[in-house]
């Protein structure tokens, strides 16, 4: 048997904790793409393309993030893609963020006075144009906070991933507490780890949102 | 896709999804209790109660549920305090809620004018009948919504407790996919039902809510 002493197991984590931030970030980062695709959609003058991407993010915030991500890991290779976690677990967050992200935005457009959209039209700026110079920067910086608050429900949510497999910072907990019998100390640690990467967006989400306030 | 397993199947989603009803009936209750002790200890309570408080919501709000489940699961036997799945399940799922929902129903408070309580105070009601009486029953009003939506994320949250063998239809799902060999249709089907039991929720709390609560609760 293999002994760990308490810098050992400190170690550990922290190497695993790497790909819960690699995970996160391409998470965020593919979220945020796909999420703007969804926001087109979702304020689009169509009404059917409204409709389908209604349905898209109330399909995402309707049902478990860990059952999304067991589709993923167990759909994917049914259309041939041959599949490892890190793959599910990307494109499973990925999808769940783009989701909320894009719900998160379209509520920034929709509180847009609607002048907006006209003095766009009135400078001769065409749909494109006008979501990208005058809509989206707006809509954009006042949905800030929620923004950075969705970052830290990832960041949280990146949990799951230990469940499929995917080897990040709950997943490698799980193996040193089989190894050391030690969850008190182990899960603790662990609460730690995502303590210290989620409260300063916590704090600073809070703070956009007393900005924001002010105004 | 096959789907010929479904049939024998019914009654095993059905009693998973009957504990994670029950799961979450449980839930709702003593998280919001908890949560209005919460919420008005945070306000009136003394000084060590108060950032005993906003440290717990802090704390609960800054790591995930998983984590917090297993610390409750497998961490406080070592303290000697020993959880049956089901109970380490509540005890984590009403935990979680509460640091979201204190928040919440804190909220609720602050929104109802001050004018109340000195009304309910002249008329020579006692402390406690002005907050029971006058001040919560305005401030769930306000925050009904918040709330429903909070209650439906946590039985959305809830389905990670199979992880701790808690016999609820995530758990029921993984054991079904293992016997049938069919897990992408299992596991569609089962996200189905979560799909139609968060809709049922939200449809159940929404008509609850105007009946109990009153009017203007969307």
């Amino acid at each position: 048997m293999i002994e760990f002493t308490f810098w050992d197991i400190v170690r550990n984590l922290l190497l695993a904790a790497r790909w819960t931030v690699l995970l996160s970030l391409a998470a965020f980062i593919g979220g945020g793409i796909v999420g703007l695709v969804v926001l087109f959609f979702r304020i689009a003058k169509n009404k059917w393309s409204r409709r389908v991407a209604s349905g898209y993010i109330a399909l995402f915030q309707g049902t478990p993030l860990l059952m999304q991500l067991f589709l993923m890991f167990f759909g994917l290779p049914m259309l041939g893609l041959r599949i490892e976690p890190w793959t599910a677990a990307v494109l499973g967050l990925t999808f769940f963020a783009s989701a909320y992200l894009a719900e998160i935005w379209r509520s920034g457009v929709a509180a847009l006075p609607l002048g907006q959209w006209d003095a766009g039209a009135s400078l001769g700026l065409h749909y494109l144009q006008e979501l990208r110079l005058i809509i989206l920067p707006q809509a954009f910086s006042i949905t800030r906070a929620p923004t950075v608050g969705f970052l830290v429900q990832l960041i949280k949510s990146t949990a799951l991933t230990s469940i499929i497999g995917f080897e990040e910072l709950v997943r490698t907990s799980n193996a040193i507490n089989n190894a050391t019998f030690e969850p008190f100390k182990v899960y603790g640690l662990v609460a730690l780890i995502f303590f210290v990467m989620c409260f300063p967006l916590t704090q600073y989400a809070r703070k956009l949102e007393k900005r924001a306030m002010a105004h | 896709m096959a789907f010929a397993w479904l049939p024998g199947a019914v009654g095993d989603i059905a009693r998973g999804a009957a504990t994670t009803i029950l799961l979450i009936a449980v839930t709702t209750l003593a998280g919001t209790f908890l949560s209005i002790l919460g919420a008005a200890g945070r306000r009136n309570g003394p000084v060590l109660l108060k950032r005993a408080i906003a440290w717990y919501v802090e704390i609960i709000r800054n790591t995930p549920f998983l984590v917090q489940l297993f610390f409750i699961f497998f961490g406080l036997p070592s303290l000697g305090i020993r959880l049956d799945p089901v109970l380490a399940a509540i005890l984590a799922m009403t935990l979680n809620m509460a640091a979201y929902t204190i928040e919440i129903v804190g909220a609720g408070l602050d929104a109802v004018p001050g004018g109340q309580t000195e009304a309910a105070l002249a008329l020579g009601l006692r402390q406690r009948q002005v907050f029971i009486k006058i001040v919560l029953p305005q401030a769930l009003k306000v925050i009904f919504p918040a709330l429903a939506s909070q209650i439906v994320i946590m039985m959305l949250e809830s389905a990670v407790v199979s992880q701790i063998a808690v016999r609820e239809l995530t758990y029921e799902a993984d054991m079904l996919q293992a016997r049938t060999f069919r897990s992408f249709e299992t596991y569609l089907v089962v996200t189905m039902v979560y799909l139609l039991m968060s809709m049922a929720l939200r449809r159940l709390l929404v008509t609850g809510g105007r009946r109990v609560l009153g009017a203007g609760v969307s």
